[in-house]
């Protein structure tokens, strides 16, 4: 019999830009901010489960055991892009539920400074392909994905431009956010074209962060007590299945849907249970995209639902109320903790002026191209 | 001959290697097609990674036709690329999808329409590599 698997500490350093520090320092300090949650030492934990991108060679997970206590546990790296973080927190949950451990570490954690922009930077023989055979940086990419719905159901650039202006007034409640800026419609449609439809407002933005979270089987849970215990109900992982255009054109959609359908069943719910989401807000676009792939409305209802307020705060279903990384940014490896992090503050009733009253079940979703989608779903422990 | 003479009298390289360049006839796009699934891929591969059969792939010459299915208007990229373009995803008659670049239109949404008959032209790219070879890439063209 699988064992129920519980968030028992969870945190997060304040995401923005710390070049002084080094990518283990990082990583430590959200460790300890969890372990501190958790009330345990690092001596309890008994592995560690660590997700990093741009040093996925570097041995990151043990470098921070190098800064807060080398006690010889097992410690798996993992990289999955931006999949990164809930890859790895789904190492933990898949360590406990099949019974080796009892209590063990998640960190995620990146330190991208102003990396510019990501993706398309050359590669391969002969000469650059990059505005040549297309584009294929991350804002281009997902701009011709948000194209497609605009093909589909006629979204508008304005409705795709709702989301950057919800996302960043959502963050203007949460000081671990990088920005903390209301950006209006005016201001976010007449940003600088990056790759049309999204503005510079509507990119993600790159950050230094990390997350961290102690994760525990019912039986330890227990022991160290329940009250502020959050319960993962699903933890799912895909990547991306044959789809004709997805050699050309990453194909978002179908992993996030077939990992949501996977996330449901296990949790024994329906999108019509969550109380709040944060999803893959890579860009305004995305996050259009996947209302409709998480369920959250019918198909081609994604403009309308964004139209009519229901996924801002105090809406039906509130998405990124943290920010997303639109605003609170987007540390590659700490984006799949840091989205739980969200979740469970607010099952727990501690996200002070930005609580969603009464969440019991909240979701998250990260997706990394190339492609690998989690999904992790939270319930309050009654 | 001299190195140089020698690249000019082989003509210039394709810019993707399922660009082909005949020693006589048109240049065209090649696909590799599953005789098992009917999937098609851009490059030569063993496996199908639609089916997973193996030994099922088949050269096919791809269309010159096709409509646009997406697009970006890049504004924002690395040194030296030149800004806007239109970065289009075009699904070939017969079967393939292809990225490119969309030229001979406007970068602007008003006039670039989705689904759009386009065509694919053949042209001396702008760019060299290191030691001076020229390339022939591929644009798509709108078509009447």
């Amino acid at each position: 019999m699988s064992e129920n698997v519980y968030v028992v500490g969870i945190d997060m350093i304040r995401f923005g830009r710390f070049p002084e520090k080094s990518v283990p320092e990082l990583g430590a300090e959200a460790a300890q901010l969890a372990l501190k949650d958790a009330g345990v030492k690092i001596q309890d934990v008994e592995a560690l489960y660590c997700g990093n991108l741009m040093q996925a060679s570097g041995m990151v997970g043990q470098r921070i055991l190098h800064e807060i206590g080398q006690t010889g546990i097992p410690v798996t790296n993992s990289a999955n892009a931006c999949a990164t973080g809930a890859t790895a927190l789904r190492g933990a949950w898949m360590s406990i539920r099949a019974g080796v451990y009892d209590l063990v570490l998640v960190v995620g954690v990146e330190q991208l400074g102003k990396a510019g922009l990501l993706g398309g930077a050359g590669g391969g023989s002969g000469i650059s392909k990059e505005g040549l055979l297309g584009s294929n940086t991350m804002p281009a990419v997902f701009a011709e994905a948000g194209m497609e719905h605009a093909r589909k159901y006629g979204t508008t650039f304005e409705q795709f431009a709702k989301v950057s202006v919800k996302n960043h007034k959502h963050s203007t409640k949460n000081a671990k956010s990088m920005y903390r800026n209301e950006t209006p419609l005016e201001m976010v449609m007449g940003a600088e074209m990056i790759a049309y439809p999204n503005t510079k407002l509507m990119c993600s933005v790159n950050v230094d962060g990390a997350a961290a979270a102690v994760l525990a089987s019912e039986k330890k849970a227990r022991e160290l007590g329940m009250r502020r215990a959050v319960k993962i109900s699903a933890s799912i992982l895909t990547s991306d299945p044959f789809t004709q255009r997805d050699l050309v054109m990453p194909d978002v959609n179908t992993c996030t849907r077939q990992a949501a359908a996977k996330a449901y069943e296990m949790a024994g719910i329906g999108p019509d249970d969550l109380d709040l989401v944060e999803l893959h807000d890579c860009f305004a676009t995305a996050e259009i995209l996947h209302y409709e792939n998480l369920g959250l409305c019918g198909e081609g209802e994604a403009g309308k639902l964004i139209d009519e307020g229901q996924t801002a705060h105090g809406g039906r279903i509130p998405v990124n109320v943290s920010g997303g990384l639109l605003s609170k940014g987007h540390p590659l490896g700490a984006t799949g903790v840091a989205n739980v992090y969200e979740i469970a503050t607010h099952l727990r009733g501690e996200a002070g002026d930005r609580q969603v009253e009464g969440a019991k079940v909240g979701l998250t979703h990260v997706i990394g191209l190339g492609s690998a989608c989690g999904i992790h779903i939270l319930e309050k422990t009654p | 001959m001299p190195p140089e003479a020698a690249a000019e009298a082989r003509g210039p390289r394709p810019v993707v290697e399922f660009l082909k360049i005949p020693e006589r006839g048109a240049p065209y796009l090649e696909g590799q097609k599953c005789r098992s699934c009917g999937a098609i891929f851009l490059g030569e591969r063993k496996t199908c990674s639609s089916c997973g059969a193996s030994g099922t792939l088949q050269a096919t010459q791809l269309s010159n036709r096709g409509e646009l299915y997406v697009y970006s208007i890049v504004h924002r990229s690395f040194p030296g690329v030149e800004v806007p373009y239109v970065s289009a995803i075009v699904d070939l008659e017969g079967g393939g999808t292809v990225k490119g670049n969309l030229i001979g239109i406007d970068p602007d949404p008003q006039k670039i329409k989705m689904g759009m008959p386009v065509e694919v032209v053949y042209e001396i790219a702008p760019r060299k590599d290191k030691e001076g070879n020229e390339y022939l890439t591929y644009y798509f063209k709108p078509r009447a």
